[in-house]
């Protein structure tokens, strides 16, 4: 029997807890405690912006001050006390760094520990075989580091912190920042405009393919901290880009908030894939701590035969409010979403896409596999809508729910908005739940509980899994497993 | 290798086995057969572990173990493996990687080092050949969308590679043509050896043609009511459960 306990042991050990959740002691440049028209200006400020920028945050800080939280998601939390939030914190560096080797080893440790090695990519950047990966870093509020630059800009492609971008690119981020997702759009994005730190900026060039995958990955370390980064990517005619983003945090007791805008403008048939995978701290099985993720991420299909993907798997943050869209106004332009969000203890999701058809045959994909266990409540709601001009667009809808347990909720709330006389709308839905015979099928087999409940949601999962690039695709397996930790016996 | 003493069991409440008692020995192949209802399945279950079947009473003793404390995934690794009568859909799981998964975590468990992608298919491989099934199937999903036969084929597969010491086969030949039925037969018979042991739970004695058994056993209302050897399951099929039982 030794030898069983120890399978039992490693099998918990992979399982065990949320292992991104260390809090790394780094000295950090803060702002005071709350939000007004002072601490916008400070940001602003510290980044060293132009006078421009300085007014539109301003702008959108005004037109915040009179929206109201929106309330129509299916999530329940406590009021967030928007003046109890530090806007900016920044690992305090003292000069402009040259080189990786400048960065903060206490830092460069942090992401060594969420297994993106940036120095030693740099380093095999020669090596044939090394992974072809560019990254950015995102910690806290600032962007740290950003590897491969050179060779991209071989290329003509631009990846670098969007508050370098604004200093050396501002003719492009002028014309693109906010014109995707304006400050008017909701209340967070109104927020993001008026406080956002840092992200990334990707531009690429007329008919080029970008030769690596691009990749971010977004940290909040500091306490009672908010995230609010800002994501600007430009695919011009022609071009190709895959990008992937990460995010983790430290366990804390207090939630913290997150809330990006990522923006992508694409050109005549150029295509985009963006792949996620949020692994934020969800909290505790009590629901104690855990990332509000109110994010908005919109891509506008502005050319022809112009072509976005939208992949996400959502295992992480207490509360998750994402609605990954496409504008698809480039006749011929197609819009992709594939979403897999998991939701354990007291998790809630509400989560989907909008899908806007403006152009003439523009084709919408939608499938969304939500996973719901302990006592998580999971929605999907998503927006299929076809204009007067939308002829002959399609959108198939798969909207698939998987429970575990009996305490948990799958809800699907889909809204179709059709102006199109010639439109093709089609909207599948199922529910289903594990049952006790296929965990029993695969244990007698030899499988684990455990390793058995995390088969079958892959299985349950793998339309969407497929769509990942392959280094992503392990690690989001990886990931189903552990996120459902505890939800079985 | 097992030896079942006075098991009773309930499902629901409800008690199914009533004090059955049963020794198998290493190398020998045992057919239990019985009318509906008589607890069978339930025995099969119980066997291997299967949530919702409570032991309220008596022992079972594996390989020098207490089996009745074992967890089934450890009773799988250990050598105990259940062909079900009804196989169960895994949708979006190929049946290779099924079998990979499962093959791997017995390796684990038993200390081996696992295979790698190219090992396995080549040992799966083999066993299609062996079994004249189709390689096709192992990239289709885990019996999703099998026929009757394919998942019983599929049963099969995976008691060759896994290569138990105690096979279980509950109803294998249901809903079988004769080919496949051969099929199945072959599967059990290649396995056959000194070390290793079925049960076989069948309705009827064709299955028995193929696999012939070295005891037969009767079930009838949740205990074993007559034992005997090959000949008892000609006797059975010629004047039914109901005069054996009643004997």
């Amino acid at each position: 029997m030794a030898v069983s306990q120890e399978t039992v042991e490693q099998v918990a050990s992979v399982s065990e807890k949320y292992k991104y959740g260390f809090v790394s002691d780094i000295e950090a440049d803060t702002a005071p405690i709350g939000l007004s028209e002072d601490i916008v200006r400070f940001i602003s400020a510290k980044k060293d912006e132009p006078e421009w920028l300085l007014e539109w945050r301003l702008k959108a800080y005004r037109y915040w001050l009179e929206m109201e939280e929106p309330s129509w998601a299916k999530v329940d939390y406590p009021e967030i006390d928007f003046q109890d939030i530090y806007y900016y914190s920044a690992p305090k560096q003292k000069d402009k760094l040259k080189s990786l080797d400048e960065v903060d080893p206490e830092i460069l440790e942090v992401y060594k520990k969420l297994g993106i090695p940036l120095k030693e990519q740099e380093v095999l950047a020669g090596v044939e075989g090394a992974p072809n990966v560019a990254v950015d870093a995102v910690f806290d509020s600032v962007s740290v580091a950003t590897t491969f630059r050179e060779r991209l800009e071989k290329e003509g492609v631009i990846f670098c912190p969007i508050s370098e971008a604004v200093k050396n690119h501002p003719e492009l981020v002028k014309k693109y920042l906010g014109s995707v997702v304006p400050y008017t759009d909701n209340f967070y994005s109104a927020l993001n405009c008026a406080v956002f730190t840092d992200g990334s900026f990707v531009y690429i060039p007329k008919g080029v393919r970008c030769p690596m995958e691009l990749s971010t990955y977004f940290r909040i370390n500091a306490a009672q901290t908010g995230q609010f980064e800002r994501t600007l990517i430009i695919a011009d005619d022609e071009s190709y880009v895959s990008y992937l983003e990460g995010c983790t945090a430290p366990m804390r007791d207090e939630n913290q908030l997150h809330a990006a805008v990522v923006e992508l403008v694409i050109m005549d048939n150029a295509e985009v894939k963006y792949s996620t995978v949020q692994n934020w701290y969800p909290g505790d099985e009590n629901g104690k701590g855990g990332i509000y993720n109110f994010v908005t991420k919109r891509a506008a299909c502005r050319g022809v035969n112009s072509k976005v993907s939208w992949t996400q798997v959502e295992t992480g943050s207490a509360i998750t409010w994402k609605y990954p869209s496409c504008i698809l106004q480039g006749d011929n332009s197609v819009g992709e979403f594939y979403s897999i969000a998991i939701t354990n203890n007291l998790q809630q999701a509400d989560t989907g896409t909008k899908m806007i058809h403006l152009g003439k045959n523009t084709s919408s994909t939608i499938i969304s596999k939500g996973i719901s266990a302990g006592r998580a409540q999971s929605t999907y709601r998503g927006l299929v809508r076809m204009g007067r001009k939308a002829e002959n667009a399609r959108n198939h809808t798969v909207c698939d729910s998987l429970l575990i347990g009996d305490k948990c909720g799958a809800h699907t709330v889909p809204y179709i908005e059709n102006q199109s006389r010639t439109a093709k709308i089609e909207h599948e839905a199922t529910t289903s739940k594990i049952s006790e015979e296929q965990l029993f099928y695969c244990q007698q087999r030899g499988l684990s509980e455990e390793e058995s409940m995390a088969l079958i949601v892959n299985g349950f999962c793998k339309e969407v899994l497929q769509k990942l690039p392959m280094e992503f695709a392990v690690e989001a397996q990886k990931l189903v497993g552990i996120s459902l930790e505890g939800s079985v016996g | 290798m097992l030896e079942i003493k006075d098991l009773r069991a309930e499902v629901g409440g409800k008690e199914i086995l009533k004090g059955i008692n049963l020794t198998i020995n290493s190398g020998e192949i045992h057919a239990v057969m019985g009318p509906n209802g008589a607890g069978k399945s339930t025995l099969s279950y119980v066997l291997s572990g299967r949530h919702g079947y409570e032991v309220t009473g008596g022992s079972v003793m594996y390989d020098g173990q207490n089996l009745l404390d074992m967890d089934p995934d450890v009773r799988a690794c250990s050598g105990i493996f259940l062909a079900f009568q009804y196989p169960v859909e895994i949708p979006g799981v190929a049946s290779a990687t099924f079998l990979k998964t499962a093959l791997n975590a017995q390796r684990k468990f038993r200390g081996e080092e696992e295979l790698d992608a190219m090992q396995f298919l080549k040992l799966v491989r083999e066993k299609t050949k062996e079994l004249d099934i189709k390689d096709d199937m192992l990239k289709r999903a885990v019996n999703v969308g099998f026929s009757g036969g394919e998942k019983k084929r599929n049963e099969v597969l995976q008691m060759a590679l896994l290569e138990p010491k105690l096979m279980l086969l509950d109803e294998t030949d249901s809903g079988l043509d004769i080919d496949a039925l051969k099929v199945a037969a072959e599967g059990v018979n290649r396995l056959r050896s000194p070390e290793r042991s079925a049960l076989i739970i069948t309705h009827y004695q064709r299955l028995l043609d193929y696999i012939v058994p070295d005891f037969v056993h009767v079930l009838a209302d949740g205990k074993i009511v007559k034992s005997g050897d090959k000949s008892l399951a000609l006797e059975l099929e010629e004047k039914g459960y109901a005069e054996i039982s009643a004997a």
